[in-house]
Protein backbone atom coordinates (compact mmCIF):
# COMPACT_ATOMS: atom_id res chain seq x y z
CA UNK A 1 0.00 0.00 0.00
CA UNK A 2 2.88 2.66 0.89
CA UNK A 3 4.31 1.44 -2.65
CA UNK A 4 1.65 2.06 -4.56
CA UNK A 5 1.04 5.75 -2.61
CA UNK A 6 4.84 6.53 -2.73
CA UNK A 7 4.51 5.85 -6.79
CA UNK A 8 1.14 7.66 -7.18
CA UNK A 9 2.88 10.84 -5.77
CA UNK A 10 5.94 10.30 -7.72
CA UNK A 11 4.05 9.82 -10.73
CA UNK A 12 1.37 13.35 -9.95
CA UNK A 13 4.07 15.59 -9.56
CA UNK A 14 5.80 14.18 -12.99
CA UNK A 15 2.63 14.85 -14.65
CA UNK A 16 1.82 18.24 -13.40
CA UNK A 17 5.38 19.46 -13.53
CA UNK A 18 4.82 18.11 -17.20
CA UNK A 19 1.69 19.43 -18.00
CA UNK A 20 1.37 22.35 -16.15
CA UNK A 21 -2.57 23.18 -16.73
CA UNK A 22 -4.70 22.71 -13.96
CA UNK A 23 -7.96 22.26 -15.67
CA UNK A 24 -10.47 19.65 -14.64
CA UNK A 25 -10.18 17.64 -17.72
CA UNK A 26 -6.41 17.26 -17.90
CA UNK A 27 -6.11 16.34 -13.97
CA UNK A 28 -8.94 13.92 -14.38
CA UNK A 29 -6.69 12.22 -17.54
CA UNK A 30 -3.59 12.62 -15.00
CA UNK A 31 -5.93 10.88 -12.71
CA UNK A 32 -6.97 7.81 -14.61
CA UNK A 33 -3.24 7.43 -16.27
CA UNK A 34 -2.25 7.38 -12.53
CA UNK A 35 -4.22 4.51 -11.54
CA UNK A 36 -3.88 2.79 -14.33
CA UNK A 37 -0.39 2.26 -14.34
CA UNK A 38 -0.38 1.36 -10.53
CA UNK A 39 -2.75 -1.19 -11.24
CA UNK A 40 -0.50 -2.57 -14.46
CA UNK A 41 2.16 -2.49 -11.77
CA UNK A 42 0.08 -4.77 -9.13
CA UNK A 43 -0.89 -7.01 -11.98
CA UNK A 44 2.86 -7.54 -13.34
CA UNK A 45 3.46 -8.31 -9.29
CA UNK A 46 6.53 -5.24 -9.45
CA UNK A 47 5.08 -3.58 -6.37
CA UNK A 48 7.72 -3.64 -4.43
CA UNK A 49 11.02 -2.37 -2.74
CA UNK A 50 13.21 -2.67 -6.25
CA UNK A 51 10.68 -0.59 -8.05
CA UNK A 52 9.96 2.24 -5.27
CA UNK A 53 12.97 2.17 -3.32
CA UNK A 54 12.51 3.69 -0.08
CA UNK A 55 14.80 6.74 0.17
CA UNK A 56 15.87 8.83 2.83
CA UNK A 57 15.40 12.20 1.41
CA UNK A 58 17.59 14.25 3.66
CA UNK A 59 20.39 11.51 3.92
CA UNK A 60 20.34 11.18 -0.15
CA UNK A 61 20.58 15.06 -0.25
CA UNK A 62 23.14 15.21 2.63
CA UNK A 63 25.35 12.96 0.36
CA UNK A 64 24.87 14.26 -2.83
CA UNK A 65 26.02 18.08 -1.72
CA UNK A 66 29.14 15.62 -0.71
CA UNK A 67 29.33 13.83 -3.78
CA UNK A 68 28.70 18.12 -5.56
CA UNK A 69 31.73 19.11 -3.84
CA UNK A 70 34.17 15.57 -4.89
CA UNK A 71 32.77 16.08 -8.71
CA UNK A 72 34.05 19.93 -8.47
CA UNK A 73 37.63 19.00 -7.41
CA UNK A 74 38.22 16.06 -9.35
CA UNK A 75 36.79 18.39 -12.36
CA UNK A 76 39.50 20.85 -11.32
CA UNK A 77 42.07 18.27 -12.00
CA UNK A 78 40.86 17.00 -15.03
CA UNK A 79 40.48 20.45 -16.58
CA UNK A 80 44.02 21.09 -15.92
CA UNK A 81 44.99 17.65 -17.36
CA UNK A 82 43.13 18.69 -20.62
CA UNK A 83 44.24 22.23 -20.81
CA UNK A 84 47.90 22.32 -19.81
CA UNK A 85 50.72 21.59 -23.04
CA UNK A 86 52.27 18.57 -22.85
CA UNK A 87 50.73 17.42 -19.82
CA UNK A 88 51.69 13.96 -18.53
CA UNK A 89 49.05 11.19 -17.57
CA UNK A 90 49.15 8.15 -15.49
CA UNK A 91 46.39 5.77 -16.33
CA UNK A 92 45.69 3.10 -14.14
CA UNK A 93 43.17 0.08 -13.55
CA UNK A 94 42.00 -0.84 -10.02
CA UNK A 95 40.17 -3.23 -8.06
CA UNK A 96 37.84 -1.88 -5.41
CA UNK A 97 36.83 -4.33 -3.10
CA UNK A 98 32.93 -4.47 -2.48
CA UNK A 99 31.47 -4.14 1.20
CA UNK A 100 28.17 -5.51 0.09
CA UNK A 101 25.64 -7.45 -1.86
CA UNK A 102 23.00 -5.46 -1.77
CA UNK A 103 22.30 -4.45 -5.14
CA UNK A 104 21.09 -0.61 -4.61
CA UNK A 105 24.38 -0.25 -2.69
CA UNK A 106 26.59 -1.50 -5.32
CA UNK A 107 24.52 0.32 -8.30
CA UNK A 108 24.71 3.50 -6.19
CA UNK A 109 28.62 2.91 -4.87
CA UNK A 110 29.36 2.06 -9.21
CA UNK A 111 27.43 5.19 -10.29
CA UNK A 112 28.95 7.46 -7.97
CA UNK A 113 32.46 6.41 -9.06
CA UNK A 114 31.49 7.20 -12.98
CA UNK A 115 29.92 10.46 -12.30
CA UNK A 116 33.35 11.65 -10.68
CA UNK A 117 34.96 12.45 -14.00
CA UNK A 118 38.42 11.36 -13.35
CA UNK A 119 37.18 7.52 -12.62
CA UNK A 120 35.19 5.45 -14.51
CA UNK A 121 33.79 1.82 -13.18
CA UNK A 122 35.23 -0.38 -16.09
CA UNK A 123 33.67 -3.89 -14.65
CA UNK A 124 31.34 -4.93 -11.57
CA UNK A 125 31.95 -8.60 -10.26
CA UNK A 126 30.83 -9.97 -7.21
CA UNK A 127 33.07 -8.82 -4.94
CA UNK A 128 35.17 -6.15 -6.48
CA UNK A 129 34.69 -3.01 -8.99
CA UNK A 130 37.56 -2.58 -11.80
CA UNK A 131 38.17 1.28 -12.13
CA UNK A 132 40.52 2.85 -14.36
CA UNK A 133 41.83 6.02 -13.20
CA UNK A 134 43.06 8.94 -15.24
CA UNK A 135 45.38 10.03 -13.04
CA UNK A 136 47.79 7.98 -10.02
CA UNK A 137 46.36 10.31 -7.00
CA UNK A 138 42.52 9.55 -7.99
CA UNK A 139 43.14 5.94 -7.53
CA UNK A 140 43.44 6.30 -3.63
CA UNK A 141 41.83 3.26 -2.17
CA UNK A 142 40.83 4.90 1.07
CA UNK A 143 39.27 7.66 -1.48
CA UNK A 144 36.84 5.27 -2.57
CA UNK A 145 36.64 3.56 1.10
CA UNK A 146 35.08 6.99 2.36
CA UNK A 147 32.66 6.64 -0.83
CA UNK A 148 31.44 3.85 -0.34
CA UNK A 149 31.19 4.09 3.49
CA UNK A 150 28.98 7.40 2.99
CA UNK A 151 26.71 6.05 -0.11
CA UNK A 152 25.65 3.18 2.38
CA UNK A 153 24.78 5.38 5.07
CA UNK A 154 22.78 7.53 2.46
CA UNK A 155 20.91 4.27 1.77
CA UNK A 156 20.80 3.33 5.53
CA UNK A 157 22.56 0.40 4.95
CA UNK A 158 25.32 -1.23 7.40
CA UNK A 159 28.79 -2.56 5.19
CA UNK A 160 31.03 -5.55 6.34
CA UNK A 161 34.84 -4.69 7.42
CA UNK A 162 37.61 -6.45 6.07
CA UNK B 1 13.65 39.88 -20.36
CA UNK B 2 16.93 42.01 -20.79
CA UNK B 3 18.61 42.20 -24.19
CA UNK B 4 21.54 41.66 -23.15
CA UNK B 5 20.42 38.51 -22.03
CA UNK B 6 19.42 37.90 -25.16
CA UNK B 7 23.02 37.88 -27.10
CA UNK B 8 24.75 36.23 -23.97
CA UNK B 9 22.34 33.33 -24.78
CA UNK B 10 23.15 33.59 -28.57
CA UNK B 11 26.93 33.31 -27.64
CA UNK B 12 26.03 30.43 -25.62
CA UNK B 13 24.21 28.56 -28.56
CA UNK B 14 27.16 29.44 -30.70
CA UNK B 15 29.73 28.11 -28.54
CA UNK B 16 27.79 24.84 -27.97
CA UNK B 17 27.75 24.89 -31.89
CA UNK B 18 31.60 24.75 -31.96
CA UNK B 19 31.59 22.19 -29.35
CA UNK B 20 29.35 20.11 -31.26
CA UNK B 21 32.07 20.37 -34.65
CA UNK B 22 34.61 19.51 -32.55
CA UNK B 23 32.87 16.58 -31.40
CA UNK B 24 32.66 16.06 -34.58
CA UNK B 25 35.95 15.54 -35.79
CA UNK B 26 36.06 12.82 -32.69
CA UNK B 27 33.06 11.30 -34.83
CA UNK B 28 34.67 10.65 -38.02
CA UNK B 29 37.88 10.36 -37.14
CA UNK B 30 37.98 7.69 -34.17
CA UNK B 31 39.50 4.69 -34.45
CA UNK B 32 37.32 1.82 -32.45
CA UNK B 33 33.46 1.84 -32.72
CA UNK B 34 33.41 2.67 -29.37
CA UNK B 35 35.48 6.31 -29.53
CA UNK B 36 32.39 6.76 -32.13
CA UNK B 37 29.72 5.76 -30.09
CA UNK B 38 31.06 7.83 -27.23
CA UNK B 39 31.49 10.92 -29.59
CA UNK B 40 27.37 10.31 -30.25
CA UNK B 41 26.84 10.01 -27.02
CA UNK B 42 28.71 13.38 -25.84
CA UNK B 43 27.10 14.92 -29.06
CA UNK B 44 23.55 14.24 -27.55
CA UNK B 45 24.41 15.35 -24.36
CA UNK B 46 25.35 19.09 -25.87
CA UNK B 47 22.06 18.69 -28.10
CA UNK B 48 20.40 18.97 -25.21
CA UNK B 49 22.10 21.68 -23.89
CA UNK B 50 21.80 23.52 -27.05
CA UNK B 51 18.26 22.98 -27.21
CA UNK B 52 17.27 24.47 -23.76
CA UNK B 53 19.12 27.50 -24.61
CA UNK B 54 16.98 27.91 -27.57
CA UNK B 55 14.07 27.26 -26.17
CA UNK B 56 15.06 30.56 -24.39
CA UNK B 57 15.87 32.24 -27.05
CA UNK B 58 12.62 32.26 -29.17
CA UNK B 59 11.08 32.32 -25.33
CA UNK B 60 8.90 29.29 -26.28
CA UNK B 61 9.72 27.09 -22.82
CA UNK B 62 7.41 24.25 -24.28
CA UNK B 63 10.61 22.66 -25.99
CA UNK B 64 11.74 22.01 -23.18
CA UNK B 65 9.95 18.51 -23.36
CA UNK B 66 11.92 17.85 -26.46
CA UNK B 67 14.76 18.54 -24.83
CA UNK B 68 13.53 16.15 -21.97
CA UNK B 69 12.55 13.73 -24.65
CA UNK B 70 15.95 13.62 -26.57
CA UNK B 71 17.54 12.82 -23.23
CA UNK B 72 15.27 9.60 -23.51
CA UNK B 73 16.32 8.80 -26.95
CA UNK B 74 19.92 10.01 -26.27
CA UNK B 75 20.11 7.09 -23.56
CA UNK B 76 17.73 4.71 -25.22
CA UNK B 77 19.99 4.67 -28.58
CA UNK B 78 23.52 4.68 -26.66
CA UNK B 79 22.54 1.27 -25.23
CA UNK B 80 20.45 -0.07 -28.24
CA UNK B 81 23.73 -0.07 -30.29
CA UNK B 82 25.85 -0.85 -27.57
CA UNK B 83 23.57 -3.99 -26.85
CA UNK B 84 23.40 -4.70 -31.27
CA UNK B 85 27.18 -4.49 -31.43
CA UNK B 86 27.69 -7.14 -28.59
CA UNK B 87 25.40 -9.87 -29.54
CA UNK B 88 25.70 -9.68 -33.22
CA UNK B 89 28.82 -8.62 -34.52
CA UNK B 90 27.60 -8.91 -38.04
CA UNK B 91 30.81 -11.03 -38.72
CA UNK B 92 33.07 -8.06 -38.67
CA UNK B 93 35.68 -7.32 -36.04
CA UNK B 94 35.37 -4.41 -33.94
CA UNK B 95 38.66 -3.59 -32.97
CA UNK B 96 41.72 -3.78 -34.92
CA UNK B 97 43.46 -5.91 -32.54
CA UNK B 98 41.16 -8.61 -32.55
CA UNK B 99 41.59 -8.85 -36.25
CA UNK B 100 44.97 -9.27 -36.03
CA UNK B 101 45.12 -11.46 -33.13
CA UNK B 102 42.50 -13.76 -35.36
CA UNK B 103 44.62 -13.41 -38.59
CA UNK C 1 21.36 54.86 -8.46
CA UNK C 2 24.30 54.53 -10.25
CA UNK C 3 23.48 50.71 -10.45
CA UNK C 4 20.39 51.91 -11.90
CA UNK C 5 21.38 54.00 -14.57
CA UNK C 6 24.08 50.92 -15.06
CA UNK C 7 21.38 48.41 -15.64
CA UNK C 8 19.90 50.99 -17.62
CA UNK C 9 22.42 51.47 -20.18
CA UNK C 10 23.80 47.76 -20.25
CA UNK C 11 20.48 45.99 -19.82
CA UNK C 12 18.43 48.14 -21.79
CA UNK C 13 15.73 48.21 -19.16
CA UNK C 14 15.12 49.15 -15.44
CA UNK C 15 15.78 46.44 -13.77
CA UNK C 16 16.57 46.50 -9.53
CA UNK C 17 19.50 45.52 -7.30
CA UNK C 18 17.95 41.75 -7.33
CA UNK C 19 17.58 41.76 -11.31
CA UNK C 20 21.06 42.00 -11.72
CA UNK C 21 22.34 39.87 -9.22
CA UNK C 22 20.29 37.28 -11.12
CA UNK C 23 21.70 38.35 -14.39
CA UNK C 24 24.95 38.68 -13.42
CA UNK C 25 24.94 34.90 -11.74
CA UNK C 26 23.47 33.29 -14.34
CA UNK C 27 25.87 34.67 -16.81
CA UNK C 28 28.46 33.41 -14.66
CA UNK C 29 26.97 30.06 -14.05
CA UNK C 30 26.16 29.64 -17.36
CA UNK C 31 30.30 30.81 -18.76
CA UNK C 32 31.39 28.63 -16.27
CA UNK C 33 29.51 25.58 -18.10
CA UNK C 34 30.80 26.57 -21.62
CA UNK C 35 34.29 26.54 -20.06
CA UNK C 36 33.67 23.04 -19.02
CA UNK C 37 32.16 21.83 -22.19
CA UNK C 38 34.72 22.90 -24.28
CA UNK C 39 37.14 21.81 -22.29
CA UNK C 40 35.56 17.97 -22.49
CA UNK C 41 35.28 18.51 -26.08
CA UNK C 42 38.71 19.29 -26.12
CA UNK C 43 39.76 16.41 -24.04
CA UNK C 44 38.15 14.02 -25.94
CA UNK C 45 40.11 15.29 -29.38
CA UNK C 46 43.26 15.25 -27.37
CA UNK C 47 43.47 12.24 -25.20
CA UNK C 48 45.36 9.83 -26.38
CA UNK C 49 43.18 6.38 -25.96
CA UNK C 50 39.79 5.80 -25.78
CA UNK C 51 39.82 4.68 -21.73
CA UNK C 52 41.09 8.23 -21.42
CA UNK C 53 38.64 9.61 -23.33
CA UNK C 54 35.83 8.91 -21.55
CA UNK C 55 37.16 10.61 -18.55
CA UNK C 56 36.86 13.86 -20.56
CA UNK C 57 33.25 13.25 -21.59
CA UNK C 58 31.99 12.34 -18.42
CA UNK C 59 33.54 16.01 -17.61
CA UNK C 60 31.13 17.46 -20.21
CA UNK C 61 28.54 15.41 -19.04
CA UNK C 62 28.49 16.26 -15.40
CA UNK C 63 29.64 19.81 -14.20
CA UNK C 64 29.28 21.03 -18.13
CA UNK C 65 25.50 20.25 -18.42
CA UNK C 66 24.66 20.85 -14.80
CA UNK C 67 26.13 24.61 -14.87
CA UNK C 68 24.41 25.53 -17.41
CA UNK C 69 21.40 23.94 -16.76
CA UNK C 70 21.11 25.66 -13.33
CA UNK C 71 21.96 28.96 -15.23
CA UNK C 72 19.06 28.55 -17.18
CA UNK C 73 17.50 28.13 -14.13
CA UNK C 74 18.38 30.80 -11.97
CA UNK C 75 17.60 33.31 -15.74
CA UNK C 76 13.80 32.03 -15.80
CA UNK C 77 13.33 32.16 -11.95
CA UNK C 78 10.46 29.93 -10.11
CA UNK C 79 8.55 28.87 -13.27
CA UNK C 80 7.32 25.69 -14.51
CA UNK C 81 9.96 26.14 -16.95
CA UNK C 82 12.83 25.85 -14.36
CA UNK C 83 10.91 23.01 -12.48
CA UNK C 84 10.93 21.26 -16.29
CA UNK C 85 15.34 22.23 -16.66
CA UNK C 86 15.66 20.55 -13.02
CA UNK C 87 13.74 17.14 -14.08
CA UNK C 88 16.12 17.16 -17.38
CA UNK C 89 19.13 17.67 -15.20
CA UNK C 90 18.28 15.02 -13.00
CA UNK C 91 17.62 12.67 -16.15
CA UNK C 92 20.80 13.37 -17.24
CA UNK C 93 22.53 13.04 -13.76
CA UNK C 94 20.91 9.64 -13.87
CA UNK C 95 21.69 8.35 -17.02
CA UNK C 96 25.16 9.58 -18.26
CA UNK C 97 27.21 7.46 -15.40
CA UNK C 98 25.21 4.84 -16.67
CA UNK C 99 25.30 5.15 -20.67
CA UNK C 100 29.34 5.73 -19.92
CA UNK C 101 29.63 2.73 -17.86
CA UNK C 102 27.87 0.60 -20.48
CA UNK C 103 30.30 1.94 -23.56
CA UNK C 104 32.91 1.09 -21.15
CA UNK C 105 31.95 -2.42 -20.01
CA UNK C 106 31.55 -3.42 -23.97
CA UNK C 107 34.72 -2.30 -24.43
CA UNK C 108 36.59 -3.97 -21.77
CA UNK C 109 34.72 -6.74 -22.76
CA UNK C 110 35.60 -6.80 -25.98
CA UNK C 111 39.32 -6.87 -25.24
CA UNK C 112 40.04 -3.38 -25.87
CA UNK C 113 43.16 -3.07 -23.74
CA UNK C 114 43.79 0.41 -22.24
CA UNK C 115 46.95 2.04 -21.89
CA UNK C 116 48.50 2.23 -19.00
CA UNK C 117 51.85 3.78 -16.74
CA UNK C 118 52.99 7.29 -17.12
CA UNK C 119 52.95 9.10 -20.75
CA UNK C 120 52.62 12.42 -21.89
CA UNK C 121 50.94 13.18 -25.22
CA UNK C 122 51.77 15.83 -27.62
CA UNK C 123 49.59 18.95 -28.57
CA UNK C 124 48.86 16.98 -31.83
CA UNK C 125 45.38 15.35 -31.61
CA UNK C 126 45.22 12.26 -30.30
CA UNK C 127 46.82 9.48 -32.03
CA UNK C 128 45.27 6.43 -33.61
CA UNK C 129 45.66 3.74 -31.10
Amino acid sequence: MRHAFLLSLVMGTTWLVLSGYFIGMILTFGLISIVFVVWMTKRLAILDDETVPYLNIAKTCKYYFWLFIEIVKANIQVVKAVISPNSEISPTLIKIPLRSNIDIAQTMFANSITLTPGTVSVDVKEDHILVHALLKEMSNPEDFYEMHTRSAEALSISLKDN
Amino acid sequence: MPMFLEYFNLGAAFFIIVCMVLMLGRLLGGPTLYDRLLAVNSFGTKTIIFLCIFCFIINRPDGLDIALLYALMNFIATIAVLKFFNYRCLGVPLIKEQMEVEE
Amino acid sequence: MIISTLSAVILDSNIGWAGLLQVSLSCITIALGLFFVLAGSIGVLRFPDFYTRLHAAGMTDTLGAELILIGLIIQSGFTQTSLKLLMIGFFLLLTSPTATHAIAHSAYTANLKPKLGKHSFSKTRGGRS
